[in-house]
């Protein structure tokens, strides 16, 4: 049997190397070809769009893009993004490395249910409390405000924070802890001296997943915030896209533009990010 | 033993003051932010309230929830939710994993085609929607102009009512399909390789070793995928409020989205408050129920590891 399979040609391997290949390419070029169509879309103008919808820009019009990067609404929009996701992140990952480390190497009653209560709340979709949320955030007067998108944001990303961090915790061993408190640590020593650098793996881990979807959120800046000098990049494009929505190469730029940060962190923390989120669905 | 107790007494109180300072700001955050919507959901329910001054006072017990029942824009938004699940799992989760298992094979240029097929789940919907508003556009799209060359052109996409459901698919598949491809990738990779090849020395062709081995292992896998898929569906709302924000004549709402028109566009918060509530016991019930009859073996390995590790 295993000498039938070593006597295949080397024609047959080849040709199948091909084929795959053949497979790959064309499934590739779905996601591809969108993404190219906005850069190069970027430099037409509307007209060329529709009369020159494939080739290269004749001729090429970078003002959609300089007109873009000269007005300060991108570059505010840009900042405000970046401001409420590193915001976000550090108490996120703040709260929930506390909490996690007494989780995991605390034994106390109720601890399981507390566990356990943090851990359903990865089942509520933020959907469905955005309503009564909003109507929480005007009581506290945190319309119009950052704060009432960065804490939200920290609570509804406490849960799989808290699980990936857990999981890591409890994977340190117990002697560790020992020889620590045997050399005059305090709990909190422990954890801050010794804990989180050996946690710095999961630490990158988890505040990828923060960045990326507080970076990502719609919803809730859309219903917070009214005042659009504090509109983040989604509602920036969205907002643009109304405004613009016959010069199409314009709006096509806009996008550009707001996809070049994600995709360029992508390219940075990919590692992460992937090992992220196949760890939170495994634990979740 | 006098001498000792108090001090031991006094360690325990510190220890229990250690243990609520750390777990303080999480749980404060969480019972604020996550718990209470969503019971202030469920109060204002209950009630017919513009959302407008302090708390609502119009006690109409359930009315919104008999007027949400007869509301045939309500069934409409099941149905599309039901739909779209179903084409998921039929289409998007398949081809997932199709992707995955070819990117396992030798394959020059792996690398670069998992971060080509995994880059859509990192863009934003919003730059995801306007993206394929403009893609497939009936007048200047790229989508009409390709099928043109072929003399398919002319679709409508998004501005006819039979098709609006499965553009929006198109555009879900898009962006997720990364997420599901990575998933599996994963699994599959855990697969320990003696066992696949114990199945090939066995005499198993390709379909018979991927029937009968690999995907019986990549069960839990796609179990999870599963869910993740049907929970993001009940909640979607950001891809069909930018691209269509429900229509055309509600051709494509989905219940955030009329909860979202009745709450933050019509202010009759009472109402929208009831949908909030349908939509959260339609993914409780969804998610208890999976996970008491779908994933029972994967949880019943986990409850066991957990047992041990205390």
């Amino acid at each position: 049997m295993s000498g039938a399979r070593h006597a295949r040609p080397k024609a047959i391997i080849r040709f199948r190397g091909a084929l795959l290949q053949v497979i790959a390419l064309t499934l590739a070029s779905f996601v591809i070809v969108p993404l190219v169509y906005g850069v190069l879309g970027g430099f037409k103008d509307t007209s060329q769009l529709s009369t020159n919808a494939f080739g290269l820009p004749d001729p090429w019009v970078p003002e959609n893009y300089t007109d873009i990067l000269a007005s300060d609404t991108f570059w505010r929009q840009l900042w405000n993004s970046t401001f409420i996701a590193l915001a976000t992140t550090i108490l996120v990952v703040a709260a929930s490395a506390l909490a996690a480390f007494v989780l995991a190497r605390f034994s106390f009653r109720g601890r399981e249910l507390l566990f356990t209560l943090f851990a359903t709340g990865l089942m509520f979709p933020f959907a469905v409390a955005i309503l009564p949320l909003f109507v929480l955030l005007r009581m506290f007067g945190l319309l119009d405000n950052p704060l009432g998108v960065i804490l939200p944001q920290v609570a509804f990303g406490l849960p799989m924070t808290i699980i990936i961090l857990r999981g890591f915790f409890r994977s340190i061993p117990i002697e560790i802890e020992e020889a620590a408190i045997i050399d005059g640590c305090s709990p909190f020593g422990f954890f801050w001296r010794i804990l989180l650098p050996m946690a710095r793996p999961a630490l990158a881990t988890v505040s990828v997943l923060a960045i990326v979807s507080s970076w990502n959120n719609f919803m809730l800046p859309l219903v917070v915030f009214n005042d659009p000098n504090l509109w983040t990049l989604p509602l920036g494009v969205q907002q643009f896209q109304g405004q613009y929505s016959s010069e199409t190469a314009k709006v096509l730029a806009y996008v550009v533009l707001a996809m070049i940060p994600a995709l360029g962190f992508y390219a940075v923390a990919e590692r992460q990010l992937i090992s992220g989120l196949t760890a939170g669905a495994i634990k979740g | 033993m006098n001498a000792i107790r108090p001090r031991s007494r006094r360690a325990r109180l510190r220890g229990s003051l250690t243990i609520l300072a750390f777990i303080l700001p999480a749980l404060a955050l969480f019972c604020m932010l996550v718990l209470t919507p969503i019971i202030v959901g469920f109060y204002t329910s209950l009630f017919k309230w513009n959302g407008l001054g302090g708390l609502p006072r119009d006690f109409v017990g359930l009315d919104n929830y008999t007027r949400l029942f007869a509301d045939p824009v309500f069934y409409g938004d099941l149905w599309h939710t039901v739909v779209l699940v179903v084409l998921s799992l039929v289409i998007q989760l398949p081809l997932a994993l199709g992707i995955a298992l070819l990117l396992n094979q030798r394959l020059r240029g792996r690398a670069f085609y998992r971060v080509v097929f995994f880059a859509p789940y990192v863009l934003s919907e919003a730059i995801t929607a306007v993206l394929f508003m403009l893609i497939l556009s009936p007048s200047v799209g790229l989508a009409n102009q390709i099928l043109g060359i072929v003399g398919l052109d002319g679709l409508e996409w998004f501005a006819d009512q039979s098709t609006v459901l499965l553009s929006l698919f198109l555009v879900i598949t898009w962006k997720y399909f990364g997420l599901h491809m990575i998933l599996y990738l994963t699994g599959r990779q855990a697969i320990p390789r003696e066992i696949i090849e114990a199945a090939q020395i066995d005499g198993g062709n390709a379909w018979q070793v991927f029937r009968r081995v690999t995907l019986p292992l990549l069960g839990p896998t796609i179990r999870i995928s599963i869910f993740l898929s049907v929970i993001g569906t009940i909640q979607l709302f950001d891809l069909v409020w930018i691209i269509t924000e429900g229509g055309p004549s509600h051709a494509s709402e989905t219940l955030a989205v009329t909860m979202y028109q009745f709450g933050f566009k019509r202010f009759q918060v009472g109402y929208a408050s009831a949908i909030s509530v349908v939509m959260f016991l339609l993914s409780l019930v969804f998610a208890l129920g999976y996970q008491r009859y779908v994933m029972r073996r994967d949880l019943e390995g986990a409850t066991t590891v957990l047992r041990e590790q205390r």
